[in-house]
């Protein structure tokens, strides 16, 4: 029996849920995870991720020296480079050397334009705060993003337009108090585990009533009372038809919409075309399954809604998180317990890092760049001469690599992210990755996107630095350092803030933005002096249980759910809405529907899952398709197939089940070998710039055993 | 009912909330009852009877994890009849399963002076470890049959189902549809059931590999040969030729 | 295995699909019916229909012995292994069969053989007991082997005794008394009476008869009932605890068999005094006669008007349901035998509650005995004044006992309460077998008690038993003559409770296995000094500590025979 040298408390590292860890150590050894079972989050449940996935950080491929390419690269002839012979060894001074000479080269030779930084939403807080301040205070460039342009951009505008906020209202827990509950885009027993198992309580022992809108036939359909099948894209005559029954009805709530919200008239007229009739043309939904749908959720004492990314992932993905917004308005199922709005937010910190200023139009704390109040604000807490800040809202994820070219964005310094696995339409990400000029990656593993790089900054795991995360509740939670960091690595906050000053001194700044902290808790306390949601946070008041923002002060308990006494904006805001449909429709060449998204056992680009244990579990590529057009198609369970979508194919096996309805395939996306971003389209969401991941038209067609093996070979060996 | 019961246990009058389990009474009033099955997260089914306490007017023990308090109760949570039942229990398990990594249950073996070899003739359980999947292994020689893993796979948390029982009796063993392994059951490797293991029964993987004696780079170097070998028995049955 | 036609399945589990799992116990005995056994694949073809999880389904049908997961035999033959039996010689005949089966050439038919040792059968008065292919044989030493396998054996007929026959009036006539011979013999004309009567007034007559349970705890039958009327909810059952399992009864069996409507008339009644809508009869496994019969009955009934909408033209509705078991004494535990209908291994419940607020399905609920029920249509016919006639005044009524072993004139009597034992023994049953005399008999079963010679004066009533220590239980009593070897006895005791244990707590789980080891070893006459103090230790854990009635008996029998015979326990 084996004895732990020490058992640390930590916040795991992979969906937002933000599951309570205790990490048992022995020889610098993570050997076994527990949860404490008193923990408000997850009440000692896990995932296996979070149970069994942290391998990765001993995983042998693991880069843990910084590295310099050998061979120099030049703007439209850069390679990938995923072997080690391909890098040289280098120590930090070099490596920071190097990347501060480079970097401020092409600052000082084209400006702020050319500069770009994608966040990381795995990293805390604290890194994520002080490498948008090192963009913005050094490199006067707004320029900066992180995934959630990829996840729930859509989801945030609208909560940003509607109510002026952008988070979940209230607290995942509080499913249990609901007595109905709207499920849609979600697939929560996969990719929020733990959210799914307080969702199976409810239902099973609190007695609420589940309803889900989903093209995929998701486990939580065991559940549901109602099931609502309906085809990618037609989220927003859905939501609005129900909206339209409300309305006719008579079932909606009159006195919350005269109190605290405007705008209804407008609204009112836009829902009159949204018959169930119509709905169910475009959707493929039994009318009367909307009606029903309509009346339950209308009628419930506490109905709440939960979406994840089946809603913003779309060329309308603002409107459709509008339609739902409108549903909890109308019914006025939102400003209690138990009720709500609740976008489930994907990564750990996802939320930290927006709240931290991880975005192109926004300080911390959703301050707007363009609003010269709150760049004096900042200037000040930068020690910035006056007008030095960046007033330009700055470029998007998919818009800065859009903007690659001369006179472009030509230096990208990327933390954690994998844009080469999480783009879409990857051979145009390809292109534009060889345009640049200078690239840095800063990770754990040289990933599809790191092996472009000029240089590699090794960074420490979440187990080996200290930090907080923000879940998805808007729970504010340490990360410990458990064990030293592996090799040379350092935590990502140390590495930003050394080369910071670097550059610096390099552009002779009189005054610096100061970079000489000696812990993360000393970066959260110069955030929270600005922003007021992070102001009552101190490290010493979360060492046990986290906090929900708003902590507007030090003694202020936090807030479970938001919208009790008032909206952000004032009154909530209903908007009218338009059936617009998605950016492809399906067709004689293209008749399927792709769908993306992940599975349990894998996370986003698989850069950790896919160097972890987890690989073993669920080790290739499956495109889920329904036995009916598989038949059809002539494709059995496990055979292999080609995809092929108008921005390129790739070979994988198929999975024949009923978990996907007809006319949809869905490809998990962390695959290399079967990259399903090679056949997504970058049509965008025009006001959230997000892409449309969730509904690009495919071809299916048998393909070999061969040409399965080819498609191994072909690409890059290893991602190492 | 009144919102509060008083009762006595162990001489000592005692004043708790309607509805409060003898167990929460005791604890309420300092008095040590020991559990086995019982766990603050599952529901409590009774099975281990080592909380069983005397309550008068009742012919057998009561368990206390699950036996709600009523007004006038007179509890003995250590009389003789007690006493023997912990202790007989305690031996029996004792000659049944390998208990070397239940600390509490071996603190519990001292404390009521249970012989350890009370049982010459006891047939032990002991099958072999059983490792079929690359997050935790099975060791049912270690197992107690407290049914917290079969639980906390159902209804008491992951409502997943992959796991159940084999045979009956003294025969029970806990084991998936048909004995398959994990991996072809309904599992998610949650290891919700791992958590709540309380005597090693089921454990990690990579700790049940550091115990044996393998070192954290040997276990990892292990992780990739093993990759190795999956990779090739899969380009073996893509190319059969 | 994957080209299994599952089609004759899936045409079955149509008809249960609306029900979900409920019908997990019907499904799997249907597979088990069309495949021999039950392959994994209609295992998972059952857990789809009825949306069980599959690992779940596997812990049923390892729960339960008759279900067997792997391929067995064309042909099953169980051999009774119990005491009565095995004093006739079970032990020799499964030898035998075995030797047999070795002998016979391979391609033969008996090639295909499934041979086990069972657990009492319930045919205690036509020992050595034999099921083949679920079908009881009689005397099965005297069969040639070619009728034993080919199940041309002769169906035994119900031996009958007594001084009384008013459960027994309609049983012995040598074949099962249809509905309209029992409507000839007065037959549901008690349920024609109940009907004219409020509910309540019927509970009071029960109540005032002073009908206790003939299952083996002797509860007041009209209590029972008045709690679950009162008990609030629409929903109410009525059960028939029919899983008569306990080593050496098998009067509810002749029950069964020979007079099904008189028990279905009780049932009828009782829902009728309760208010439920809906009544189950969960009939051991190992009956298949007596499941026949009793199906056949319900289905004449409910023809003729007797179940159903609108009972006799009243606004009372009402079914019944017959269940089969599949192999598990512990099923006859109330709450266990609840958890078996819904489909789940047969756990015993912790109780409370009790089942008259929160049993089958978590409704109220009454269960009784099947002989419990035959009394009903008794005492309303007649009145609960006439039903006291019999009896004593803490005992009224008749009672019937299951005489087995050596014994002349083995069978099931009828008698009223307080007749003497040796009466019963000597001059109703003709006595212990010629040439010897009475050793010992077990009253109540495995989980009965031990009388000697000086008991054979005690009346047999509820009151004289218990200040004797000795259990009623269910009539059972197992006669052994002086040369017996009573280790062995209760070897077979404790080995049944070993095989029994459901193992859901641990005093019984452990409890028996231990047991049962020391008297494997004692029965070898290697009896250890320490022997004494572990088999007190552990029956009195397993008496006081078990959740249930099984593991709180699972000693009772050895510790009265370590009362009754020190000796044997002791080294010489």
């Amino acid at each position: 029996m084996l004895n732990a040298e020490k058992v640390v408390p930590t916040t795991c590292p992979y969906c937002g849920v933000g599951c309570n860890l205790e990490l048992h150590v022995r020889d610098e050894f993570i050997y076994k995870v527990t949860s404490p079972f008193d923990s408000v989050v997850n009440h000692g449940n896990l995932c296996v991720k979070g149970r069994f996935g942290y391998d990765f950080i001993y995983n042998k491929e693991r880069v843990t020296v910084p590295l310099i390419r050998k061979q120099p690269q030049t703007p439209g002839q850069r390679t990938q480079a995923f072997d080690r012979s391909a890098w040289r060894e280098v120590s930090w001074d070099e490596a920071l050397d190097y990347t501060a000479d480079r970097l401020v080269e092409i600052y000082q030779r084209d400006g702020s334009k050319a500069m770009a930084v994608y966040c990381c939403a795995k990293a805390t807080n604290e890194d994520n705060y002080l490498l948008q301040k090192f963009f913005r205070a050094v490199f006067r460039t707004n320029n900066v993003d992180h995934c959630t342009r990829l996840c729930h951009a859509a989801s945030v505008v609208a909560l940003q337009m509607a109510i002026g906020s952008a988070a979940m209202s209230n607290t995942a827990a509080e499913v249990s108090d609901c007595d109905v509950f709207i499920l849609t885009g979600s697939n929560p027993t996969e990719n929020h585990p733990i959210i799914a198992l307080q969702m199976k309580a409810a239902v099973q022992k609190h007695g609420a009533k589940l309803i889900v809108v989903d093209p995929r036939r998701i486990e939580m359909v065991n559940y549901a009372t109602l099931y609502l099948p309906i085809r990618p894209g037609s989220d927003v005559p859905v939501f609005s038809a129900m909206a339209h029954v409300i309305f006719k009805e008579n079932l909606y709530n009159r006195q919350f919409i005269e109190e605290r919200t405007e705008n209804f008239e407008a609204f009112a007229t836009s829902m009159e075309k949204f018959t169930p009739e119509f709905a169910e043309q475009i959707s493929g939904v039994d009318r009367g399954l909307i009606i029903e749908a309509a009346r339950m959720y209308a009628t419930a004492h506490n109905g709440a809604i939960f979406w994840a990314l089946g809603i913003p992932e779309s060329t309308h993905g603002t409107a459709n998180a509008l339609s739902l917004i409108n549903l909890a308005l109308l019914t006025g199922h939102v400003g209690r317990k138990g009720t709500g709005l609740n976008p489930l937010r994907g990564q750990n910190n996802v939320q930290g890092a927006s709240d931290s200023g991880a975005m192109p139009w926004h300080y911390p704390g959703y301050q707007a760049v363009d609003n010269e109040e709150n760049a004096r604000r900042w200037e000040e807490a930068w020690h910035i001469e006056p007008g030095g800040l960046n007033r330009q809202r700055g470029l998007t994820t998919t818009e800065i690599l859009a903007a690659v070219h001369p006179g472009g964005v030509r230096a990208l310094y990327i933390m954690g992210e994998n844009p080469m696995m999480s783009e879409p339409n990857l051979n145009h990400t390809r292109k534009k990755m060889q345009e640049l000029e200078f690239l840095v990656a800063q990770d754990l593993f040289i990933n599809e996107s790191g092996a472009f790089a000029d240089v590699f900054l090794p960074a420490a795991s979440w187990a080996e630095k200290e930090g907080t995360f923000t879940n998805t509740d808007r729970r504010v939670q340490r990360v410990r350092q458990v064990i030293p960091p592996r090799g040379q690595s350092r935590p990502d906050w140390e590495i930003i803030c050394d080369l910071a000053k670097r550059v610096e001194r390099r552009l002779n700044r009189p005054n610096s933005a100061y970079w000489d902290y000696h812990h993360p808790a000393e970066i959260l306390e110069e955030m929270g002096r600005y922003v007021p949601d992070y102001a009552g946070i101190r490290y010493d008041r979360i060492e046990k249980v986290g906090l929900q923002t708003p902590v507007p002060t030090p003694d202020h308990p936090g807030t479970p759910y938001l919208y009790g006494e008032r909206f952000p904006r004032g009154r909530a805001k209903f908007h009218p809405l338009e059936y617009i449909p998605n950016a492809e429709m399906p067709d004689e060449e293209y008749p399927l529907i792709l769908s993306t998204g992940r599975v349990l056992e894998h996370w986003h680009g698989g850069t950790l899952t896919r160097h972890s244990w987890m690989d073993d579990l669920f080790p290739e590529a499956l495109m889920d398709i329904h036995p009916a057009d598989a038949a059809r198609l002539g494709i059995h369970d496990g055979s292999p197939v080609r995809v092929t979508s108008r921005r390129g194919s790739i070979v994988l096996r198929a999975k024949v089940t009923t978990k996907t309805n007809i006319g949809v395939v869905f490809i998990p996306f962390h695959f290399r070998e079967a990259a399903a971003n090679l056949l997504t389209t970058d049509a965008l969401d025009p006001q959230a710039k997000i892409p449309e991941y969730k509904a690009a038209v495919v071809r299916v067609t048998p393909a070999s055993e061969e040409e399965l093996t080819a498609v191994f070979e072909s690409q890059p060996r290893g991602r190492y | 009912m009144s919102e509060t019961i008083r009762l006595t246990i162990d001489q000592q009058t005692v004043e708790v909330p309607a509805g409060s389990t003898i167990l929460q009474a005791a604890q309420q009033a300092g008095i040590q009852i020991p559990t086995i099955c019982y766990h603050d997260h599952c529901t409590a089914n009774g099975l281990c009877r080592i909380c069983g306490v005397e309550v008068e007017g009742t012919r057998t023990l009561q368990p206390a994890c699950v036996v709600q308090v009523r007004d006038g109760m007179v509890i003995h949570t250590r009389s003789e009849r007690v006493i023997r039942s912990r202790r007989t229990i305690l031996e029996m398990l004792a000659s049944s399963v390998d208990l070397s990594e239940s600390p509490e249950i071996q603190a519990m073996i001292q404390e009521y002076s249970s012989d350890l070899y009370r049982f010459p003739d006891a047939e032990a359980r002991r099958p072999t470890v059983i490792d079929d999947n690359p997050m935790y292994i099975r060791d049912y020689a270690k197992c107690i049959l407290c049914w917290r893993c079969v639980q906390v796979c159902a209804e008491d948390a992951q409502y997943t189902y992959a796991i159940n029982f084999s045979g009956r009796g003294y025969e029970t063993q806990i084991s998936t549809f048909y004995e398959i392994p994990m991996p072809e059951s309904t599992c998610v490797f949650c290891g919700q059931c791992v958590g709540v293991c309380p005597t090693g029964a089921l454990k990690p993987k990579r700790q049940w590999l550091l115990e044996m004696g393998y070192s954290p780079d040997e276990i990892m170097s292990l992780t990739r040969s093993q990759r190795q070998r999956r990779k090739r028995r899969e380009e073996i049955s893509a190319n059969p030729s | 295995m994957s080209d299994l036609d599952l089609s004759p399945l899936l045409h079955r589990l149509e008809s249960y699909h609306s029900r979900g799992r409920t019908s997990l116990l019907p499904a799997l005995h249907d597979a088990q019916q069309i495949y021999g056994y039950i392959p994994r694949v209609a295992a998972e073809a059952v857990g789809q229909a009825l949306n069980v999880p599959l690992a779940e389904i596997y812990g049923v049908i390892e729960f339960y012995s008759l279900f067997y997961s792997q391929p067995v035999g064309k042909t099953v033959i169980h051999v009774c292994n119990d005491p009565a039996c095995a004093l006739a010689g079970s032990e020799t005949l499964f030898k035998q069969i075995r030797f047999q089966q070795e002998a016979a050439p391979t391609g033969n038919s008996s090639s295909s053989l499934t041979i086990e040792m069972a657990p009492c059968l319930g045919l205690c008065e036509h020992a050595p007991a034999v099921l083949v292919q679920g079908q009881p044989v009689a005397r099965a030493d005297r069969q040639t082997w070619q009728d034993l396998v080919s199940g041309r054996g002769e169906r035994p007929s119900s031996l009958l005794g007594g001084t009384v026959s008013i459960l027994t009036a309609n049983c012995g006539l040598g074949h099962t008394v249809e509905l309209s011979e029992y409507l000839d013999l007065g037959g549901y004309q008690a349920l024609r009476k109940a009907l004219q009567t409020p509910p309540r007034q019927i509970i009071e007559e029960i109540k005032a008869a002073g009908l206790v349970g003939r299952g083996g705890a002797a509860f007041p039958t009209g209590l029972k009932w008045e709690a679950a009327a009162n008990a609030p909810g629409s929903v109410k059952y009525v059960v028939c605890n029919a899983d008569e399992a306990e080593p050496g009864t098998f009067k509810d069996r002749v029950l069964m068999e020979d007079d099904p409507h008189s028990i279905l008339e009780g049932i009828i009644i009782a829902g009728y005094a309760i208010g439920a809508q809906k009544g189950y009869v969960y009939i051991r496994g190992e009956y298949l006669l007596p499941y026949q019969a009793m199906k056949k009955a319900v289905e004449d009934a409910r023809e003729a008007g007797f179940l159903g909408n609108n009972i006799l033209d009243t606004d009372f509705n009402f079914d019944i349901e017959i269940r089969r078991g599949a192999g598990a004494y512990i099923c006859g535990e109330e709450t266990a035998l609840f958890e078996s209908i819904e489909g789940k291994r047969g756990f015993p419940r912790l109780k409370p509650p009790f089942p008259t607020t929160h049993g089958l399905f978590g409704k109220p609920t009454v269960i009784n005995n099947v002989e419990t029920l035959a009394n009903v249509p008794v005492i309303i016919r007649k009145g609960a004044a006439h039903y006291r006639k019999l009896g004593t005044e803490k005992s009224p009524g008749s009672k019937l006992f299951c005489l087995s072993g050596d014994v002349v004139r083995p069978g099931l009597y009828e008698v009223p309460f307080g007749i003497p034992f040796h009466h019963l023994l000597y001059d109703l049953a003709g006595g212990v077998r010629p040439g010897h005399h009475l050793q010992a008999a077990l009253f109540g079963g495995a989980a009965g008690a031990f009388a000697t010679p000086d008991h054979l004066n005690v009346r047999l009533t509820f009151e004289d038993l218990k200040e004797a220590g000795l259990p009623l239980g269910s009539g059972v009593i197992t006669v052994f003559d002086e040369t017996r070897d009573l280790r062995d006895i209760c070897l077979r005791l404790a080995r049944f409770f070993a095989e029994e244990s459901c193992g859901k707590c641990y005093p019984c789980q452990m409890g028996t296995q231990r047991q049962f080891e020391i008297l494997e070893r004692i029965a070898r006459g290697e009896v250890q000094q320490e022997d004494w103090e572990r088999l007190q230790d552990v029956g009195w854990t397993m008496t006081d500590s078990s959740l249930c009635g099984l593991g709180q008996t699972a000693a009772s029998a050895i510790l009265s025979a370590m009362k009754h015979f020190p000796h044997l326990f002791q080294p010489i």
